[in-house]
């Protein structure tokens, strides 16, 4: 076990390295979010007089939304590094050594972690900065970043899995491209729920998107609701878990067709 | 030869059969490596080289058939044969957004060397492989054979019992080549290390293997030293260049009688290519009858069979048209 988990570690090292020696990697993946979370954030910001709207600022309604998002959008690259690595042969070469499998996916799965917080706390920061307030305090704010890093795990093992499959690098921009805006949509990201035509509040009810919203919004209530949190983090360990066990068995399939 | 008997097998493949889909890759591939020499698996492109290597290393699972390296069986004990081999595959698996040194150390590491030790082996490797300048760099900036020299590094960096090269050589310029042969010679003499080398260059095979098997068609045609596939043909081979093409009737016309002393009388535009008993006295003859025709010669050569004429002889075509048909 102990050299599974230091296997990881290394394998996370060999990841962020590149991230660390060019830092502004992670400004790109993050120009997206920041232009949605001002753009939408001043194009939107009348819509807290329609009655029934949760908060008083727009941009305080909006981070959670664009942190979640951001996690989902960041990871679904995530395979993309799996097919530069058998394209290359590196996955072959780490296979060839006395690692585990779990100890490859968890490498990915932890650096995904990192980025996820690091990107989480920048989003939250600056909407800070831009004058968002979260009555519901540092509870929230971590519950936040535990529902960005399972909705980031997710997506990852989704995208990971796709490439085991499908070993292109189209298929997943395709697939991820197609996925991303529906789901952000199709969720309580920019509207709260009981402010959408039945239909979407009904997709976005089981939209895993919803459900890190959801627990990030907590941070708007001064009084946390911490049964929904506690259910919606389940909601999305549930997933994560499935997704994860999907990218293990595209594992076996990876290596029965080598 | 006694000795090499004695000595225990590093490599046992018995009856290796795969396909992928339709295409039926492997059809019962059978060899034995002795510990501590390099063998080669010489064949055309899609032979099934790559295929039995990568069974070998554990990477793809048999049809049929059953493997031992290191003297664990490849698909019951996978782990135990991992810790003892070191793979370099066909494609340069390095990552090029790190530099050589955290290329090594990921190597060591993931082969639970400790942190002293995987020290020194990066040195030493660094040095050995001429990496030690440029150690720091972005892979990224690194040549093809630069490249090529840090995966066959990686492949040593835990001191495999058993060295698989798929292919070293491909795609490397003739002065990179040249380093590597030199490296990979010196690897046969290494601590006992076993090389299993794949290549589809027959001189590669003939200068670097102790043993050479040919693989066609996802078989294993036939296996020995250079030497004694070599003089399973008996007899020399015999060139001739003329000034100019002509055809097949003239040269055999101007031949007459010699032709009876010739075998496997071969022409190839202006090249002529035959066999004989004893090459050195029959060349002097040919080449009267050719001058006596009109046929000028513009050179010629006599010389002992090359793995090119075994090839030929044991699969019935040219090892160039058989890369052709790979294609």
């Amino acid at each position: 076990m102990s050299a599974t988990l230091q296997d990881s570690v290394h394998l996370v090292g060999r990841r962020l390295r590149p991230l660390l020696r060019q830092p502004v990697y992670l400004a790109f993946t993050l120009s997206t979010p920041v232009i949605w979370l001002f753009l939408f954030g001043q194009l939107f910001r009348g819509i807290t007089v329609l009655p029934g709207f949760p908060s008083g600022s727009y941009l305080s309604f909006l981070v959670p939304g664009i942190v979640i998002m951001t996690a989902m959008l960041s990871s679904g690259w995530a395979g993309t590094n799996y097919v530069a690595d058998m394209d290359r042969g590196i996955l072959d070469r780490l296979l060839v050594t006395p690692t585990r499998r779990v100890a490859i996916v968890a490498g990915d799965l932890g650096t995904q972690a990192i980025t996820t917080v690091v990107q989480s706390l920048i989003i939250l920061g600056l909407g800070l900065l831009a004058g968002a307030r979260f009555p519901g305090g540092v509870g929230p704010a971590v519950a936040l970043l535990v529902a960005a890093v399972l909705v980031g795990w997710s997506f990852a093992a989704l995208s990971i899995a796709v490439a085991l499959l499908v070993r292109r690098q189209e298929s997943i921009i395709a697939i991820f491209n197609f996925l991303g805006l529906p789901l952000s949509f199709l969720s309580s990201t920019l509207m709260p729920a009981q402010l959408m035509p039945a239909w979407i509040q009904a997709i976005s009810r089981f939209n895993p998107i919803s459900w890190g919203v959801t627990v990030g919004r907590q941070l708007l209530a001064p009084a946390v609701a911490w049964g929904t949190v506690g259910s919606h983090l389940l909601y999305l360990l549930a997933l994560a878990a499935a997704l994860i066990a999907l990218c293990s068995a595209a594992f076996g399939s990876y290596q029965r067709s080598a | 030869m006694s000795a090499s008997l004695a000595s225990p097998a590093a490599i046992e493949a018995l009856g290796l059969e795969k396909s992928y889909r339709n295409l039926k890759a492997l059809r019962g591939v059978s060899f034995t490596v002795r510990q501590g020499s390099v063998f080669s698996l010489l064949g055309p492109n899609g032979a099934g080289k790559s295929t039995t290597v990568k069974v070998l290393a554990t990477l793809a699972r048999p049809d049929a058939g059953t493997a031992r390296v290191a003297g664990r069986d490849v698909l019951r004990d996978p782990a135990e044969v991992r810790r003892a081999i070191g793979y370099v595959s066909q494609k340069t698996a390095v990552d090029l957004d790190a530099t050589a040194v955290e290329n090594l150390a990921l190597q060591g590491q993931l082969h639970g060397l400790r942190a002293n030790v995987l020290r020194q082996r990066i040195e030493g490797l660094l040095d050995r492989f001429g990496l030690a300048q440029d150690a720091r760099r972005i892979c990224r900036t690194y040549s093809g054979g630069m490249l090529r020299r840090l995966d066959v590094a990686m492949g040593l960096m835990h001191r495999p019992q058993v060295l698989f090269l798929d292919e070293p050589t491909t795609g490397l310029d003739p002065e990179s080549r040249q380093e590597m042969w030199r490296e990979i010679g010196r690897l046969g003499s290494d601590e006992g290390l076993t090389v299993l080398l794949t290549t589809h260059y027959l001189e590669e095979a003939d200068a670097l293997a102790e043993r050479v098997a040919i693989v066609d068609q996802g078989q294993v045609v036939v296996e020995g030293t250079p030497d004694e596939l070599k003089s399973t043909l008996l007899g020399d081979t015999i060139r001739v260049d003329l000034k100019a093409a002509v055809g097949a009737d003239r040269v055999e016309q101007a031949l007459g009688e010699r032709a009876a002393e010739l075998r496997d009388l071969r022409l190839d535009g202006a090249s002529l290519r035959a066999r004989a008993e004893n090459g050195e006295r029959a060349l002097p003859g040919v080449l009267a009858a050719l001058d006596a025709a009109g046929l000028t010669v513009s050179a010629a050569s006599v010389a002992r069979p090359s793995l090119d004429d075994v090839y030929l002889h044991y699969t019935g075509r040219t090892f160039a048209s058989a890369e052709g048909d790979a294609r």
